[in-house]
């Protein structure tokens, strides 16, 4: 099983300069659990999505399939196979 | 001729300027991080290279924290995240309020406070930190207030003869001292005054804005209060007005000369309600006698009305054997006195408003 996760541009330094992610989750995965594979390989990408204790950061947004995951079930949100996350920054800031 | 280096934390990016003809003229580049705010920044001149710390804010992505081995021409980020409270706290990091480097004797030794009020340690030279947890379990924690800007440790002063002693302060919770190298914590606001509570003169609660101290003189402490500027000659467990002298007793920051003890800097504001320098003109104030007299120094600075305020940490002494002094406003312009305040020139302007601001000579 493997997900593809959309890296927006201003996170791809932190993904070594890649604008997508293969990840290979395991069956019946969660969104949560595709993060933590994400973080292994690259951490620095992980915790600008996540703070220490695993929440989704207020102001970043993570589609799957094209639904944003706070109108699922958040980051226990279950991912299928060849799904696509697609990690959005909020349109915020002065 | 030795390198000056002044490190510019802003709302939006780290910016960096380089002296090299001992401070009279400056080069800016930047900004690093851009679109972050960095609210704290380091000059850690204790390692060879000098190592620059910055803590920043990202709106979206959260707190980063960064070291540069090069002057800032790359900054290095571990794997692991460099200050994070335990699961066990319930809490993330908002944001880095405070990055700074401990005794000249321990070199490794840097220490980092947070919003929400946690203190963390670090032991190799700032990559990494520990969680100082007797702070985390005061019984006083749950009675802290936010302040205006965040329920944060903003001022950390490590005394440069005990490892195990130093003190913390934070707004509307006051200032707190440690001689077990963190495991316990007294409150120690003895004759610092909370106008705005019922019990004027609590055991804690204050609304410190920024305490400093002299490592020629630890036991000396100053502080600048939410109203009330303040000395304690013995090691934080009291403390007297030195206000007397200043035109007004409200502003943020407080700055301490590196080796004239008794010497210190800052930035008064008419008000809490009023802030804006006394008169709308520009002035540091300086007193050479631990507070007991104060000297308005204005040689340079702006003579027009002036309006922008100076926050807490964007004021700062340099390490220079004649100590360069400087301070960046919330209009984004930074000034600097090659000559311990009695003249200034402007360093720069038009940069976004000025949050932190630390100087050396590397």
């Amino acid at each position: 099983m493997a997900v593809t996760i959309r890296i927006p541009g201003v996170l791809r330094a932190e993904a070594g300069g890649h604008s997508s992610l293969e990840c290979a989750a395991v069956e019946n995965s969660t969104l949560g659990a595709v993060l933590d594979e994400i973080g292994v390989t690259w951490p620095l990408l992980e915790r600008r999505i996540r703070d220490e204790q695993g929440e989704l950061r207020r102001y970043v947004n993570l589609y799957v399939d094209g639904e944003e995951c706070r109108r699922l079930e958040g980051l226990r949100t279950s991912v299928s196979d060849r799904a696509e996350i697609l990690v959005v920054p909020s349109v915020a800031g002065g | 001729m030795t390198t000056s280096l002044l490190a510019i934390g802003t709302g939006k990016g780290l910016f960096l300027a380089r002296s090299e003809d001992d401070r009279q003229t400056w080069e800016i580049n930047g900004p690093h991080f851009p679109m972050t705010g960095v609210y704290a920044v380091g000059i850690d001149t204790r390692r060879e290279p000098v190592r620059l710390l910055a803590g920043v804010d990202s709106s979206h992505f959260g707190p980063i924290v960064a070291t540069s081995d090069d002057l800032g021409a790359s900054w290095h980020e571990p794997d692991q995240r460099p200050i994070a409270f335990p699961e066990d706290s319930e809490t993330a990091v908002a944001r880095v309020w405070q990055i700074a480097p401990g005794p000249a004797d321990q070199p490794d030794v840097v220490y980092a406070g947070t919003e929400p009020q946690g203190l963390f340690r670090s032991s190799d030279g700032g990559v990494t930190y520990e969680f100082v947890r007797g702070l985390w379990d005061h019984p006083h924690r749950p009675e802290w207030g936010a302040g205006f800007g965040g329920p944060a440790i903003h001022s950390i002063v490590p005394f440069p003869d005990d490892p195990k002693r130093m003190l913390v302060a934070m707004s509307t919770g006051g200032v707190y001292r440690t001689a077990d190298a963190g495991e316990t914590w007294e409150a120690s606001n003895t004759g610092i005054r909370a106008y705005f509570l019922p019990n004027e003169y609590p055991e804690f609660g204050q609304c410190v804005h920024k305490i400093a101290a002299s490592p020629a003189r630890p036991e000396q402490l100053f502080a600048q209060n939410h109203h009330g500027v303040y000395r304690s000659d013995d090691g934080g467990a009291s403390w007297t007005s030195i206000a007397e002298g200043l035109p007004s007793d409200f502003g943020f920051p407080m700055v301490a000369h590196p080796h004239r003890p008794g010497v210190i800097y800052n930035f008064p504001l008419e008000a809490d309600g009023r802030r804006y320098p006394p008169d709308a003109r520009c002035r540091v104030f300086r007193s050479e006698d631990a507070g007991a007299t104060w000297q308005g120094l204005s040689d340079g600075l702006p003579t027009g009305p002036f309006y922008p305020s100076v926050l807490r940490d964007a004021m700062c002494v340099d390490n220079a054997e004649t100590v360069g002094v400087y301070f960046g406003t919330r209009g984004g312009e930074v000034y600097a006195s090659r000559d311990e305040g009695e003249n200034w020139q402007q360093v720069a302007s038009h940069l976004p408003e000025v949050l932190s601001i630390r100087a050396a000579v590397v």
